[in-house]
């Protein structure tokens, strides 16, 4: 990374604090012509201030795990170049709106989580290793529909964009339901209707208001809005007494 | 605050709804020409099964699409949960019920 | 305040529908009383209906169309986002439910002038 000849700096708030509450600290930062948020956090963690607290692992958009608030929009930092987010030479940064905090920049997942299990999110295998592979045509409907979903990193951008999720705790989240609505197509999963009785329960899928704020921010650019579109109407059908 | 059966009451209330509605805005724009009276508008729906059926269809659906509606902005907005939601949104479907029981009774039975 | 991560298309379409939802709820328990007048005392229906012959009970009537038609054609957005096969276009649905409702407030609107 290399310095700008006439570089300016960055005025960064960064929101430090825990469970119990905090407020955000102010810091002036070089500007490079090529820069991540990522690159500023961690910047400042190494230059002003050891102790912010900040979680990333693999740095090129596959790990999902350093998505921040930046400047009110949730994003993958390590992805988001700060030319492209920042507002006059401002930039603010805070952990993910709609779970808890552990320290400042890191948000606790385990909720996100959580829920990915209460939504039957979890592959429950047809077949076991003695039988024979189950045949996947790439190209049908249904394997389409599950292979939309896959690329998901569980960053959470989604479900801190939902406003579905900060109105009614109970409600799912995108994430969790685009994984239950891939399972639901997946030939090689054991029990589709299990799943769909899953994401039909209080806070499943029918709390959904297709606010599309999970598609708009996705980073991988994925469709949860879709996905979650597709158990609506599938549970529906179901209810109505079309068996799958 | 909606499980399956709440939202399909949610949605087949509102298609029920969908044609009942074009039909009452195609009859309000008739009829706001050259004013409303209490005549005219008793002269076309006085003992009229058809206008009975309809405007009855049309005030079970609302109460059924508003209660659950109204419900769920009010899980969202003030954070109620278990009885006090289910008496509100009770309470909504049988306050619109009847208020608009007796209106409809009001323009074609009276 | 309108957040950042709310000022895209859908979101405003939704607060649409909540808004002329909330709207529509409110006014029907008067509209539904009014009419019961039709019975109990027509005159004083008579004296009400007089009213609209006042511009600003005009205007209010065409919101009121447009929230009911708004209600209507985006609740219908929805209906074919969640039943019918996905289409990739739903902004512009979306955009065509607003144009159906203001098509419709302006109907009525003007048979009222």
């Amino acid at each position: 990374m290399s310095v700008d000849e006439n570089s300016k700096n960055l005025e960064v708030s960064v929101w430090r604090g825990d469970a119990s509450g905090g407020e955000y600290s102010h810091y002036t930062v070089p500007s490079y012509s090529n820069q991540t948020v990522l690159d500023v956090v961690s910047w400042i963690q190494q230059h002003c201030d050891a102790t912010l607290t900040y979680r990333f692992a693999c740095r090129v958009g596959m790990c999902g795990s350093c998505a921040m608030t930046v400047n009110g929009e949730p994003r993958w930092t390590c992805r988001t170049h700060v030319n492209k987010v920042i507002k006059g030479d401002k930039l603010t940064v805070a952990p993910l709106r709609n779970l808890p905090v552990i320290k400042d920049l890191a948000a606790d997942m385990d909720p996100f989580f959580e829920k990915w299990v209460k939504a039957k999110g979890v592959h429950e295998p047809s077949a076991s290793r003695h039988d024979p592979m189950v045949a996947v045509d790439p190209q049908s409907p249904q394997r389409m529909a599950a292979s939309e979903g896959i690329e998901c990193i569980n960053c959470a951008v989604c479900y801190s964009a939902c406003d579905t999720v900060a109105a009614n705790p109970d409600y799912l989240g995108p994430a969790a339901l685009q994984r239950a609505w891939t399972l639901v197509n997946d030939e090689k999963n054991k029990d589709a209707n299990s799943v769909l009785d899953a994401v039909s329960q209080t806070g499943g899928c029918h709390s959904c208001h297709s606010h599309g704020s999970c598609t708009a921010y996705c980073p991988a650019e994925l469709n949860p809005m879709k996905a979650v579109a597709g158990l609506k109407r599938t549970t529906a059908f179901k209810f109505l007494g079309k068996r799958r | 605050m909606l499980d399956v059966r709440l939202y399909m009451a949610q949605r087949i209330s509102a298609l029920v709804m969908a044609p009942l509605v074009i039909g009452h805005i195609a009859v309000m724009i008739y009829a706001v020409q050259g004013g409303l009276t209490t005549a005219e508008i008793l002269g076309r729906t006085q003992g009229s099964l058809l206008w009975f059926v309809f405007y009855g269809l049309f005030v079970l659906a609302v109460s059924v699409h508003a209660a659950i509606g109204l419900r769920v902005i009010a899980g969202e907005w003030f954070g109620w949960r278990g009885l006090p939601l289910t008496l509100f949104s009770c309470a909504v479907f049988i306050l619109m019920l009847l208020l608009g029981a007796r209106a409809v009774m009001a323009v074609t039975f009276s | 305040m309108i957040k950042p991560h709310r000022s895209h298309t859908l979101y405003g379409f939704f607060l649409l529908h909540r808004i002329s939802g909330i709207a529509l709820a409110l006014f029907l328990p008067v509209h539904f009383t009014v009419l019961a007048l039709a019975v109990s005392d027509p005159a004083s229906l008579d004296s009400f209906l007089k009213l609209t012959d006042l511009a600003a009970v005009k205007i209010a009537e065409t919101i009121l169309v447009f929230l009911l038609a708004a209600h209507l054609f985006g609740g219908l957005r929805l209906m074919a986002m969640e039943w019918l096969p996905w289409t990739d276009w739903q902004k512009t649905l979306a955009a065509g439910s607003l144009a159906l409702g203001l098509f419709t407030a302006c109907l009525f609107l003007l048979q009222v002038i």
